[in-house]
């Protein structure tokens, strides 16, 4: 199968690991993936400021980037909500455009949710010795309805035992720009998330959005809280090797 | 009501670092798990829901048959319709009918639309002594504070607030009485209140829904505070806004059945009072006027635009009760009458989005509101379509607006972006290498005055990438 990733801006800038933890997932259970080179950010920060005119341009990008693939994979609920359900909404009022943002939505999917609803992988080969837990992102969770798959996948890592955090559906506080414009909010939030996660007593914390660990890694270090902060990606495909998040290099 | 929406950002701040009311928040945790516990019990529950919308969409489309429809049932069981296109209009035709009836005393009943005309400070100037019957709504106004939730008004308040209120205000009674008790509290309020009762001239009371085959009102109350503010003044003016209407009673049932379950987990409120003109010459008791005064105040100029969703609301709170910006700071942070996300898409429809401008902003979008209303309104989209308008007007302030403009500028340079990308990640990824992160960084306050910024790993995706394919 031919798969195309999105790696989203998120990660090309910040923690390029996690698509190569992608790749190494896809490639395992048997995609061809390939990087469409001129991809950039799905224009969800545009969107959500209230900038529709940049929104449609960088959406048109990224339609016309992914043109011809079969399946495109994102390691990111927030920003594959964003182009299978906002993308189609975007071009409302453009009929052409419309018809190829909806292809596009309907070939657009989450990783974990890919591997598990698409491609049926049951379980994977690695290994995590420790506690973990998996904060549901938002976009993933509610757009998405991403809830089970990555517990279900998780569960089959070796060593790896999973316990719930209380409010695990509740938002960490990242929201894009919400967490710079609204800082104070933002950062209650994010302090009932820590604390929420340290009560579990895990040594690790799971997401499948690079923003949402962002936010609660560099919270967490502020706190001087012992978790590893990782995406779901890294630790499925057996790639723990890089330090964690906000960890020294 | 004064506005202070425009003050946001700093009645967040001050309400984050008040630790009573940050205490009396944590209260709303049990109400969303008593609801989850009662819808779950109800298997059609998203039959209901979207029983329900259609219901509204339905009145929604067909608005002015309905009204007249309405207007002509009432008429007909012996009331009278008085259509208010605003606030001041509302007010002065209460004011009228009161002085009409030569009174002086009014019992109220909780009304959202009474806060949003400010009728009670209006009743006060014009020499009348209205007096709020929902417990909640009577501790406030002691206070003089707005409400700070649409069902629970008095949520900010502690039980030991209500007792310090109350000793201050219910001067005739004995100083050292006991207030420690809830039980004492709500025997010390009834007394007082049955006074107000029995002395009142008229009574206010809000409305739920309106029914247009009969020309009824219903309002669901727990205190049954509605009934007696309604039925034992001579004259009972009911406050609506035009969208509380449905087209029949069967219609109405549909919609109660959402609305107790998600506003307060009941699978029915104690009481649901029903109320049709004035008192008929076979009934034993019952007001002798019967007015309804209809509230346009911005609704109308909603229909028919992306805010047409938000008349949908039956005012249940769930999106209050759900929302993590509410939670954390409560609703007089929103600076108007209606809070949380409901209010973030309603205030700007109503006061104005220069005064409103932060409330559809202060969202991270988690989607949690949409997903609980009962009536499916697409919260989050209007909250997006009202930056949308502050950003095609150039409304708000500036720097996000050329921060988004300069990020697109780029992100639209796909080769450009992937240049300067590239750079920065080599650079922040060195500076933070030794750290894994930074304390500090210019430009990124807002980040880094809480939390750490995460260091990059150093390259980006797209240079290692093009790297190893070589």
């Amino acid at each position: 199968m031919r798969v195309a990733l999105f790696v989203t801006c998120l990660v090309d800038f910040y923690r390029p690991s996690i698509g190569f933890a992608a790749i190494r997932l896809l490639e395992k259970h048997g995609c061809v993936v390939e990087v469409p080179p001129l991809q950039v950010c799905c224009g969800q920060p545009a969107y959500n400021a209230g900038d529709r005119a940049d929104a449609k341009k960088i959406a048109a990008q990224v339609i016309a980037a992914f043109d011809g693939y079969e399946h495109v994979v994102v390691p990111s609920g927030s920003c594959g909500g964003m182009i299978s359900q906002h993308y189609p909404d975007l071009f409302a009022d453009e009929p052409a455009m419309a018809q190829r943002a909806q292809h596009l939505a309907k070939r657009t999917h989450e990783l974990v949710s890919f591997l598990t609803d698409i491609l049926h992988v049951e379980r994977v080969d690695a290994e995590w010795p420790g506690t973990a837990t998996y904060h549901d992102g938002c976009s993933g969770l509610r757009e998405l309805g991403i809830k089970e798959q990555p517990r279900n996948l998780l569960r089959s890592v070796r060593g790896l035992e999973l316990v719930e955090m209380r409010d695990t559906e509740t938002c960490c506080g990242f929201g894009g720009t919400f967490c710079v414009k609204y800082p104070a909010i933002s950062d209650h939030m994010v302090g009932d998330k820590v604390q929420a996660a340290a009560a579990t007593g895990a040594e690790l914390l799971l997401a499948g959005d690079l923003g949402c660990l962002l936010n609660i890694a560099g919270k967490m270090k502020r706190q001087g809280l012992p978790i590893e902060v990782r995406h779901v990606a890294e630790v499925l495909a057996g790639m723990t090797a890089e330090p964690a998040i906000g960890e020294p290099g | 009501m004064h506005a202070t929406a425009h003050d946001f950002p700093a009645n967040a701040k001050k309400a984050l670092g008040d630790a009573r009311l940050q205490g009396t928040l944590g209260v709303i945790e049990g109400n969303r798990q008593r609801r989850a516990a009662t819808i779950a019990r109800l298997p059609e529950w998203d039959q209901l829901r979207e029983a329900a919308k259609a219901i509204k969409t339905h009145t929604l489309k067909n608005l002015d048959l309905y009204l007249e429809r309405y207007e002509a049932a009432v008429t007909a069981a012996g009331g009278s319709v008085h259509w208010a296109r605003t606030s001041a209009e509302a007010n002065a035709i209460v004011t009228a009918i009161c002085r009409a009836a030569g009174a002086r005393r009014i019992a109220k009943g909780k009304s959202m639309i009474g806060e949003e005309m400010g009728l009670n400070e209006h009743l006060v100037a014009a020499g009348l002594e209205p007096i709020e019957t929902d417990l909640g709504e009577y501790i406030i106004q002691l206070r003089g504070e707005p409400p700070s939730h649409i069902v629970m008004p008095a949520l900010h308040l502690s039980a030991a607030d209500i007792a310090d209120t109350f000793r201050s205000h219910h001067r005739d009674l004995d100083p050292s009485r006991p207030l420690e008790a809830d039980q004492a509290l709500l025997d010390e309020a009834r007394s007082k209140l049955r006074q107000a009762f029995l002395s009142a001239e008229v009574g206010i009371t809000g409305a739920n829904f309106l029914i247009a085959e009969s020309g009824s009102s219903l309002i669901v109350t727990n205190e049954g505070n509605g009934d007696l503010s309604q039925s034992l003044p001579r004259v009972h003016i009911v406050l609506a806004s035009l969208e509380k209407l449905v087209p029949t009673f069967e219609d109405a049932a549909v919609i109660l059945r959402l609305l107790a379950r998600s506003a307060t987990a009941q699978e029915f409120t104690s009481y649901c009072t029903i109320s049709t003109g004035p008192r008929r010459a076979t009934d034993s008791a019952g007001p002798e006027q019967y007015h309804v005064v209809l509230l346009d105040n911005g609704r109308s100029a909603m229909l028919g635009t992306p805010f047409e969703d938000m008349l949908r609301c039956i005012r249940c709170a769930a999106c209050l009760n759900h929302c993590p910006v509410y939670n954390a700071v409560g609703g007089h942070a929103y600076g108007w009458v209606y809070p949380g996300p409901m209010g973030a898409v309603l205030t700007p429809s109503l006061v104005g989005i220069e005064e409103a401008g932060h409330l559809p902003n202060a969202s991270s979008f988690c989607g949690r509101c949409e997903e609980v209303c009962p009536m499916k309104i697409p919260l989050p989209k209007m909250m997006r379509h009202w930056r949308e308008r502050q950003f095609s007007h150039g409304l708000g302030s500036p720097t996000p607006r050329w921060g988004v403009r300069l990020w697109a500028f780029f992100a639209t340079r796909p080769r450009l972006y992937r240049l300067a990308a590239a750079a920065a990640a080599w650079a922040l990824g060195r500076l933070g290498a030794k750290q894994g992160g930074f304390r500090r960084l210019p430009l990124a306050g807002g980040w880094t005055g809480t939390r750490d910024m995460p260091a990059p790993q150093g390259r980006s995706f797209h240079a290692l990438y093009a790297e190893r394919r070589r």
